[in-house]
């Protein structure tokens, strides 16, 4: 048989029925948009919830103070007393040590920070020197803390870029004191920092941090000159909360031992800790190991959605070829007359099909492409003419940005072809079984 | 004498639900290379089933039958479509063309069941267009064209594969006095250039053009003479034509 012919008679036949082959192009083309789209979708929240993962640190264990639920006020008193101690901080020292490229020991807490009268909220954060290295920050002048400053408790201060400006919006903040009023105390400023991106949320293990009010200081400084009671003022009364470190950050040095290390600093912290509920360990590379799972998981799900609607339009096909042949049984009976094979009925009406399958899944592919751009553009149109709702979209759904998932396009095309073929040959054989005569006698 | 077909003892039945049809009940003739043969009688009688049988189109329930040297019961379905393809022209009555197709690609149609389609073919479907005086009509398709045109456009493909074998079941049954004569002609003209022809008919006239009547009825043969015995009634108008292609009347 003359493949060229074929081809050529099935897209002319197809065109016979323009409205009819649209529409069932149509079928298969969701089907393979969807595939493709979903995909992305999918890909995308996916791929961004590991990258904040991945922010943490894949090599990090985390281990954070939480308050226990339920000690808000013991006897009355309006006083909590939790967490990690330096105790611990000096055992995970000790023993985990060598597998640790670095142990950060770290203590938090919003506090007022004025400046000449101007006055703001900030977050004071004790730390070492190691810290900086650790969460990427980078300085824009001055330095950040050095060992020395941890030693000599001296009280120094590293400002957040935008704190500083907010606080120094004229002169410049290198060398000038900064005071706090909760504590009476003063720091004076010897590094300001680069713009740091806030990171998200990751699951409920950890809350999303901004760095944008940052004021760091030696912890040794903290320890001696505030101490672990803060106390503060909450609707009129006041509530004391004695904590000596919120939380230890550990940088494990081979990646392959981080579960290791996760399982022995649960041992080290005991079962005081347990009990008590108020340390939480957080291992990114777990989270990034379950965020895999739920991934695949996702993606299973999406090309199940998509293979469904792949599958409408399969069946699409079927239900117009199997009225084509019904239509055209008079010129199958004239073909075959004419000396058609079995097989040349099945090829001819396998080329139709294979022809919508092969266009609708080429036109879903582009369609699929568009993806991304739809996407942004539908954003820039809320944030144009409905920045309201656009607020109010939680912000999971509002940053998606889909991601074009490569292997789908083969995957698309293949299905939509390998649907068109398989729903394309019963039809076809029907046609083919037709007996000559009575074909022939078919008006 | 080399034969175009052997028909031996061949029936055919078809079982119904409720009773036994026996379109076909034990036929035997011959057919030599080169003969004109009109296969005639009243409705009913079996002569579609026997000119299906002919062209491979149907297979009989018992019986013998062969095309040339071959045995044509025991071929399998690809087979017989081969046998189509390369050997036997087909006319029908009601023109069978495919409609989405030009008068040009109509005749093309029984080339590619050969598998073969080459310049020198396009230039044998023009000509054969031509033969039948379509030339100006190439790319027209059938709903454009008359009956007769239709008809001739059928011929124009059942010749097309040079087959040795025509086959036409009633070919003028749709066709004015007239246009029937144009296209007996056109079976003359074919068949003094030594084709075989096997036609069904209910007119006289036609049989009259034919070497050879085969009568049937009720699924036997009834009768095989020359068409120069028997007592055709010929109407005033067709005995004109005749006269004008010099065809004796009886
Ligand atoms: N597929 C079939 N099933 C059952 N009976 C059939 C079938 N085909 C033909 N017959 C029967 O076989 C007999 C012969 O039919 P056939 O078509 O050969 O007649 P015919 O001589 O061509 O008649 P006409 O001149 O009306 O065309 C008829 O009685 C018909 O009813
Ligand atoms: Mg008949």
């Amino acid at each position: 048989m003359l493949w060229l012919r074929t081809w050529k008679l099935g897209v002319k036949s197809l065109l016979l029925h323009p409205m009819r082959s649209l529409l069932t192009i149509l079928g298969i083309l969701i089907g393979v948009s969807s595939v493709i789209w979903l995909l992305a979708i999918g890909e995308g929240i996916s791929a961004k919830a590991q990258e904040q993962i991945e922010q943490l640190g894949a090599n990090n264990v985390i281990v954070r103070s939480v308050r226990p639920i339920g000690e808000v006020s013991i006897a009355g008193r309006g006083s909590a007393e939790y967490g990690l101690m330096r105790e611990d901080f000096r055992r995970l020292e000790d023993i985990l040590g060598d597998s640790l490229e670095k142990i950060i020991p770290i203590r938090e807490k919003k506090r007022a920070i004025e400046y000449k009268g101007v006055r703001t909220e900030g977050r004071l954060v004790g730390c070492t020197d190691d810290y900086a290295t650790l969460m990427k920050l980078n300085v824009r002048s001055g330095r950040f803390l050095n060992a020395l400053d941890n030693e000599n408790r001296s009280q120094h201060c590293i400002l957040a870029s935008e704190l500083a400006n907010e606080l120094f919006p004229t002169s410049e903040p290198l060398g000038k004191n900064i005071y706090l009023p909760d504590h009476e105390e003063y720091y004076k400023i010897i590094g300001v920092l680069q713009p740091r991106a806030a990171t998200a949320a990751v699951g409920g293990s950890i809350a999303g941090q901004d760095f944008s009010a940052d004021v760091y200081i030696p912890i040794k400084t903290w320890q001696d000159r505030i101490g672990d009671t803060i106390r503060t003022n909450r609707d009129g009364s006041f509530e004391r909360e004695t904590v000596e470190l919120n939380q230890i950050t550990m940088q494990v040095k081979n990646k392959d031992d981080v579960l290791n290390v996760s399982e022995s600093v649960k041992v080290i912290l005991g079962d005081v800790h347990d009990q008590a509920g108020d340390v939480s360990i957080v291992i990114p590379l777990e989270l990034l190991e379950q965020a895999k799972t739920t991934r695949f998981m996702f993606m299973v799900f999406m090309g199940l959605i998509a293979a469904i609607s792949l599958l409408v339009g399969g069946i699409g096909i079927m239900n117009i070829m199997l009225a084509t042949v019904t239509e055209r049984t008079r010129e199958i009976g004239i073909r075959r007359a004419l000396g058609a094979k079995r097989k040349d009925i099945i090829r001819q009406f396998l080329v139709e099909t294979v022809v919508l399958s092969v266009v609708g899944g080429l036109v879903g592919i582009l369609l699929g492409l568009l993806c991304p751009l739809c996407f942004q553009f539908a954003r820039w149109c809320m944030e144009r003419f409905r920045p309201d709702l656009m607020a109010a979209i939680p912000e999971a759904v509002r940053d998606v940005a889909p991601l074009i998932v490569p292997v789908s396009i083969p995957i698309a095309f293949g299905i939509s072809v390998t649907v068109g073929v398989i729903f394309g040959l019963y039809p076809a054989y029907r046609a083919a079984q037709l007996d000559p005569i009575e074909a022939l006698r078919h008006e | 004498m080399t034969f175009a077909a052997r028909i031996d003892n061949v029936r055919k039945t078809y079982t119904l639900k409720s009773e036994v049809v026996h379109a076909l009940n034990g036929v035997t003739f011959d057919i030599p290379t080169g003969d004109y043969v009109a296969i005639m009688g009243a409705s009913g009688s079996g002569k579609s089933t026997l000119l299906n049988m002919l062209g491979c189109l149907d297979r009989p329930t018992s019986g013998k039958l062969s095309l040339g040297e071959q045995d044509v019961t025991t071929m399998s379905d690809d087979q017989l479509s081969a046998v189509r393809a390369t050997k036997i022209g087909f006319v029908f009555q009601s023109y069978n063309l495919i409609q989405q197709l030009t008068v040009v690609e109509n005749i093309e149609v029984p080339l590619y069941y050969q598998g073969r389609v080459t310049t020198s073919d396009r230039k044998r479907c023009r000509e054969l267009a031509k033969m039948v005086g379509l030339e100006e009509r190439l790319d027209h398709r059938p709903n454009q064209l008359s009956g007769g045109q239709q008809q001739r456009v059928a011929i124009a493909r059942s010749l097309v594969n040079d087959p040795y074998f025509m086959l036409a079941d009633e070919p003028t049954g749709n066709l004015d006095s007239k246009t029937t004569e144009e296209i007996l002609s056109l079976f003359d003209k074919l068949n003094s250039e030594g084709r075989t022809i096997v036609i069904v008919t209910h007119e006289d006239e036609v049989g009259a053009r034919s070497k050879r009547v085969v009568r049937m009825r009720d699924g036997v043969v009834l009768s095989d003479k020359p068409s120069a015995e028997e007592n055709f009634v010929i109407s005033d108008h067709a005995k004109t034509a005749n006269a004008e292609n010099g065809v004796p009347s009886a």
